[in-house]
């Protein structure tokens, strides 16, 4: 099978975007985009969940009835966070503290689900897994422009919380220490306010880059 | 299955369609049939897997549960002011109202070569703003707080949880340190309150229901502590009655 990874690629990180095309999975990208490390480190754990769980499921296509496909992929979804969740309680126990109640949320993630149905029940295991990834990655770039801005505005800091993970970092104090903070930054309405200015951020690029190549100039 | 006999009419086309029926229904029974064995099975593959990850990993993650308390307690009380296995001198409390509690706590006892140093125990405060806030109190044998930590709160992000000093913006000098020196015997119950309500300590604002449940939590596990200091370090480890 020919499989066209660069497409893959360029669905899952621009095109098809979940954070600001799709919409899916909103309830993570708001609970943890309030800290740019919070926000990250729950996105790279959805990347390792979906990566496996496409593979998994392309891999095992040829044995799951249709009628009963859903059930038998929300088990493998969930089997793979909870291996995942005491795993990294076990030996990763300081991003375990971080991530605390987010890491089992992933599989209600309906973004998991969507890309087993829609791609890796159709698809061979490395097309899936490849897939899984790239939708994955499009969601760590918008945890990290979103968390960042929401730490930014709402704390003047960048990267608190980094010192859990890895022992030698330090938080970035970016404002002065006077910034009072910016409540509604950190607060959810701030998270759907600031995901609003991404998604038409991305809309304005791509109607610019369409009239451009239509030979139109720029309206905006 | 009764569709011949429901089927009343004689005509033949009708008889075809019940027959047509009868084999669609049990064809539908053969594929649901199938698709319940094959879910068992899935099931069955995944709890084996989850049950033997759970075996690989129980004792790591009580091996790292216990380091973390350990780390807890060293933030409340400096390991070089005791030298006694504070883990293993831990006195089995009944529910104490005073401290929040609704289950059986433990009180930790810090001696130096023998003498009374300080009480570390778990307290709850009930009324944080997402609910209840479990605080971890040392209290030293003069009455004076050795320090409190925040064990487990489910306050705001980014508003209320800067009682945990992790959170905290103010690194150099965290809200929760303030406790640290402060006494129930001087400050009284006036005192372990907020600035608004006329006490001694200061909330953040717009988290102020948070620094108030904690501030006064604190102080009731500090007069607690206070008052029971004598039979609390007393106490055997056999003894389970109320000190």
């Amino acid at each position: 099978m020919n499989v066209d990874f660069k497409e893959i690629a360029v669905r899952g990180i621009w095109r098809q975007n979940t954070g600001l095309v799709q919409l899916l999975g909103l309830c993570p990208i708001l609970a943890v985009s309030n800290e740019l490390v919070n926000g990250v480190s729950l996105a790279l754990a959805t990347v390792l969940v979906m990566t496996l769980s496409s593979a998994t499921v392309a891999a095992l296509r040829g044995f799951i009835p249709h009628e009963i496909r859903i059930p038998v992929f929300m088990l493998i979804i969930a089997t793979l966070v909870t291996v995942l969740e005491m795993a990294m309680h076990a030996w990763l126990h300081a991003l375990h503290q971080v991530l605390g109640i987010f890491l089992p949320l992933i599989v209600t993630n309906c973004i998991v689900l969507a890309r087993v149905e829609a791609f890796a029940a159709k698809n061979g295991p490395v097309a899936a897994a490849w897939d899984g990834a790239m939708m994955g990655v499009g969601l760590v770039l918008v945890l990290a422009v979103l968390g960042g801005a929401r730490e930014l505005l709402g704390a003047g800091t960048l990267f608190n919380g980094i010192e859990r993970i890895l022992p030698a970092a330090q938080p970035w104090r970016v404002l002065p220490d006077a910034y009072p903070g910016f409540l509604l930054a950190i607060l959810p309405p701030g998270a759907f306010i600031l995901l609003g200015v991404l998604i038409a951020a991305r809309n304005a690029i791509v109607m610019r880059r369409t009239s451009q190549a239509a030979g139109v100039p720029a309206a905006a | 299955m009764n569709h011949q006999s429901d089927n009343s009419s004689p005509e033949q086309p009708a008889a075809d369609d019940a027959l047509a029926a009868a084999t669609d229904a049990s064809d539908a029974y053969t594929v649901s049939a199938r698709a319940a064995a094959i879910l068992l099975v899935f099931a069955l593959l995944a709890t084996a897997m989850m049950a033997m990850v759970y075996r690989a990993t129980q004792a790591p993650i009580a091996a790292s549960t216990a380091q973390e308390r350990l780390r807890r307690i060293n933030e409340v009380l400096a390991p070089a002011e005791y030298d006694n296995d504070l883990l293993r001198d831990a006195l089995s409390i009944p529910p104490e109202p005073a401290l929040g509690l609704a289950s059986g706590s433990e009180v930790l006892r810090a001696r130096a070569r023998g003498q009374p140093v300080a009480l570390i125990f778990e307290a709850i405060a009930p009324d944080g703003y997402g609910g209840a806030i479990r605080l971890l109190v040392g209290v030293r044998a003069d009455g004076r707080l050795s320090g409190v930590r925040v064990l487990e709160h489910k306050e705001t992000p980014g508003l209320g949880d800067y009682i945990d000093p992790a959170r905290d913006r103010r690194r150099a000098r965290p809200w929760i340190e303030q406790f640290v020196g402060t006494s129930h015997a001087e400050l009284g119950d006036a005192g372990f309150r907020v600035r608004k309500d006329g006490g001694q300590f200061d909330a953040v604002t717009g988290a102020t229901v948070t620094a108030r449940a904690v501030t006064v939590a604190v102080g009731r596990a500090a007069a607690w502590a206070h008052a029971h200091r004598a039979e609390l370090f007393a106490a055997s480890l056999s003894g389970t009655e109320r000190p």
